[in-house]
């Protein structure tokens, strides 16, 4: 609780100057800074808790450097297992809503609005605070929201970064699952954690409604190149210094630490060689340790494409129809609504054991098939796939498809000229965002999962908590190649997404 | 008094404003007409500091504003989509700058219902100014512009917007208000109507440059060039090709008409052309102009009528409505005043 307020703060903290700074100026590279930032979104918590081992970790790359420089004999920033651990990555994670959500509100307001109260007499400041502040508060306060149900809900994070010391009702839930086999513990915790999410996501949903309410006017968003005085230039450096740091930095790190070798593998004492080294990815082709893995890291790769694929069609295939219905207002779709966007306010943990207790007994035993994973895959991708379809399919002018009847085309027809058209990138972007979400999910994974059908995610994890040079930097080369796959499906998300303001 | 010097302003490549100068007197209201992209708004924009101008400044009373930031100007804009503040009520909007005073809540409130009451909104004070039909959030951004008792108003198309009934009715009660007020006033629009209806003086802009300043009836019967008598809608232009000089003092048009006009025309000019204006004219045996009737609209006392005087050439009239209308396809004779043509420059190259 305390955590995920502290959370939000912070990632208010950096990410408003950052909504300004891309709301009302254009500068060189902004494009590219928007996509940049967007790929902590979209990054697995394993990758994000990796990255961070390898940026503030005890053999990270800061601490590193400043054991070199100063000649020190430990590390001198213990964050490992500290709140500060988890908050920074939590802010690392969720700038990026706060930076699309305002933002984008913040473009669509009328510039007017605030020369008109600057001509009535309000200083800057004022202005600020008696227009813009106001007029931003829905988009503000609903922002906040969602980032306070990802930090409240969040689980690999704390699991990795956080140790024992601190736990979120997630972790504790799959605590009481794994290692005490106390279900009806969790269960309880469950229940409690399905009432929390679901009464905060149904204050989002309301939230989100109200900043749907026309801003009116300003229809083009007018971002005008302005003459920029010394001040305001500063300004503008200093915010994208900061962000640069907070959300690029330790995607350079890991990806770095993935090639660098520091100290010798175990059983290797007598040549120490350390440097670049693409060693840690022909590792991944090795099954070493028969032990822990049935099956080679690359393995797991392969594993979770077969995952992706089979989320990503299934969920289009519950996805359309549902979004389908959804389009046509009546009563049973305003009593399915809520029904459908449950899983958002689910966390994947609960989920995974939902789904333990359901398919563990007959007649659904399933725990041993390799479908369950990506069939807990497509619950948690589902509401994200409908919440993609959804805008660009209530956008079709109803016209349109009369004008089409009209033309004479049958129903079939009018489907496949008009809405597929329409909708077709917005099905784009949504299997690509399952095909994503399948690739990184891990709280519903490690309920589920077992040693034979091992994800890359999970891989990780594990990796992580071996020690040793080589599990490490396993851990860092699976992690960089989800990094890269992840950054690239947001970068074609992006360039595919239809021009609407982004949700989440 | 208001003073306008050599304003000047581009926008990346793009030339907004070129050297404008004028002045406004106090209690004055000018207009400024032209066609939207002239560069109208950018000049309200830099009138209010909202906008940095390139070169020139902006002086009230002989004082320089250049470092003067907007809100200590104490001038009122009143923008062209009214940018009503979506989350404050009509009290609140009418309020906000008479709060910016600092003023007590009382004589803030003595204040918002006194001008409500004057544009006849006084029972809407607690509306949601989204909820409001077009005219009355034009009447509630006016009733915001004018609470704090600016010392220049700036109207941005304020009628642009409303249907034309609407638009008639809203400019006479702005006549009323503005009048009353004894406000300095300038008023932008593309409509010629309601320039000439409102202002003292009217302004005209094309393409970033001030092509004429004066009062309207100065402007209708002198435009200095084609563009402003064009705007006014004197399309009765004749190009050069079609004249030829005819020794009774005017220039023949055809074989059988004749226009009335001075000779030479004026060193100055460039590209002279002659501009016939409508007015006048009356329908009559031993008119020196003739053509054929090709349109005719009824309009009371007077009628319009279109003639085609040659294969290249059809010009307007407004001639009083005679007992006999002549049909379309007849051939008719007008009479032409002897002021009835002036010199005018060609600017449209």
């Amino acid at each position: 609780m305390w955590q995920a307020t502290l959370s939000t703060i912070l990632t208010l903290a950096i990410g408003l100057p950052g909504a300004y700074l891309l709301a009302h100026y254009n500068f060189w590279g902004k494009s590219i800074l928007r996509a940049i930032t967007a790929i902590p979104f979209v990054l697995p918590t394993v990758v994000v808790a990796a990255s961070f081992t390898s940026t503030l970790g005890p053999n990270g790359w800061i601490n590193r450097t400043l054991i070199t420089w100063l000649d020190l004999e430990t590390a001198p920033i213990i964050l490992n297992h500290t709140l500060w651990a988890i908050l920074i990555a939590h802010v690392f994670y969720n700038t990026t809503i706060i930076l699309r959500l305002v933002g984008d509100y913040w473009t669509l307001m009328d510039p007017k609005m605030i020369k008109a109260a600057r001509c009535l007499g309000a200083t800057q400041f004022r202005a600020f605070l008696g227009i813009t502040l106001p007029l931003l508060t829905p988009a503000i306060v609903s922002a906040a929201l969602l980032v306070f149900i990802f930090n409240f809900t969040s689980f690999g994070v704390i699991l990795i970064l956080g140790g024992p010391i601190f736990s979120t009702l997630e972790v504790a839930i799959y605590r009481q699952t794994i290692n005490f086999f106390d279900l009806e513990m969790a269960a309880l915790l469950s229940v409690i954690q399905l009432i929390c999410t679901l009464g905060l996501t149904i204050l989002y949903a309301r939230l989100s409604r109200k900043t749907h309410r026309p801003l009116q006017t300003n229809r083009l968003p007018s971002i005008r190149r302005q003459q920029l005085n010394w001040k305001k230039r500063i300004s503008i450096v200093i915010v994208i210094t900061i962000l640069i740091i907070v959300l690029v930095v330790p995607l350079i790190t890991l990806a770095f630490s993935s090639v660098y070798k520091f100290e010798p593998d175990r059983g290797e004492r007598e040549n120490i060689s350390t440097g670049f080294t693409l060693n840690y990815y022909h590792e991944l082709f090795v099954n070493r340790r028969n032990s822990i893995f049935f099956v080679t890291p690359i393995e797991t790769i392969l594993f979770s494409f077969r995952n992706a694929v089979i989320t990503t069609l299934s969920a289009l295939a519950i996805g359309l129809p549902a979004t389908w219905m959804l389009t046509r207002k009546t009563r049973l779709t305003q009593l399915l609504e809520p029904i459908l966007m449950l899983p958002l306010g689910t966390s994947a943990v609960t989920l995974g054991l939902g789904l333990l207790l359901v398919f563990s007994r007959t007649p659904f035993n399933m725990r041993t098939s390799s479908l369950l994973v990506p069939l807990a895959h497509t619950l948690v991708a589902f509401p994200f796939v409908i919440r993609s379809l959804l805008p660009s399919w209530t956008i079709i002018n109803p016209q349109l498809r009369k004008a089409a009847a009209m033309l004479g085309a049958n129903p079939i027809q009018i489907w496949r000229e008009i809405d597929l058209p329409i909708i077709g990138r917005a099905i784009l972007v949504a299997g690509a965002f399952a095909f994503t979400i399948s690739i990184g999910e891990f709280g519903a994974t490690i309920l589920l999962s077992r040693p034979e059908f091992t994800t890359v995610p999970m891989a990780i994890y594990r990796y992580l908590s071996l020690p040793g040079a080589l599990n490490y930097g396993q851990a860092m080369a699976l992690s960089t190649i989800l990094m890269i796959f992840c950054g690239t499906s947001i970068f074609c998300i992006e360039a595919i997404r239809p021009n609407a303001i982004s949700e989440f | 008094m208001l003073e306008i010097i050599d304003i000047s302003k581009s926008y990346e490549s793009m030339e907004a404003l070129n050297q404008i100068s004028f002045s406004v007197a106090k209690g004055e209201i000018i207009s400024i007409l032209g066609p939207s992209g002239c560069g109208k708004s950018t000049l309200l924009s830099i009138v209010a500091g909202l906008t940095i101008p390139d070169t020139g400044m902006i002086r009230w009373n002989g004082i320089s504003l250049t470092s003067v930031p907007p809100h200590l100007r104490n001038f009122g804009l009143m923008f062209q989509d009214n940018a009503l503040f979506p989350h404050r009520n009509v009290y609140g909007n009418v309020a906000f700058g008479l709060k910016q005073l600092r003023l007590d809540p009382a004589a803030i409130d003595k204040q918002v219902s006194a001008i409500l009451n004057m544009v006849g909104m006084k029972d809407l004070a607690n509306r949601d100014v989204l909820s409001l039909s077009g005219g009355e959030q034009q009447r509630v951004a006016l009733a915001r512009t004018i609470a704090p008792k600016p010392r220049l108003l700036m109207l941005d198309e304020p009628l642009g917007s409303l249907d034309r009934n609407l638009r008639e009715q809203l400019l006479h009660e702005l006549r009323q208000i503005l009048t009353k007020l004894e406000q300095t006033v300038i008023y932008v629009t593309h409509d010629q109507d309601e320039a000439f209806a409102i202002a003292d003086r009217v302004a005209i802009m094309n393409a970033g440059q001030l092509i004429q300043i004066g009062r309207p009836r100065d402007i209708y019967e002198h435009p200095v060039s084609t563009f402003v008598a064009r705007f006014l809608g004197l399309t009765n232009i004749l190009e050069k090709s079609i004249v030829s000089v005819d020794k009774s003092n005017g220039v023949r048009i055809s074989e059988k008409s004749l226009i009335p006009v001075s000779q030479p025309p004026p060193k100055h000019m460039k590209n002279p052309r002659i501009l016939v204006r409508p007015r006048g004219a009356q329908l009559s045996e031993h008119g020196t102009l003739s053509g054929i009737l090709a349109g005719i609209s009824f309009r009371g006392a007077l009628v319009d009528l279109k003639i085609i005087v040659s294969n290249e050439l059809q010009l307007k009239f407004e001639v009083p409505t005679p007992s006999l209308i002549p049909k379309v396809g007849t051939k008719i004779k007008l009479e032409l005043p002897s002021d009835a043509s002036i010199w005018i420059e060609d600017d449209s190259l």
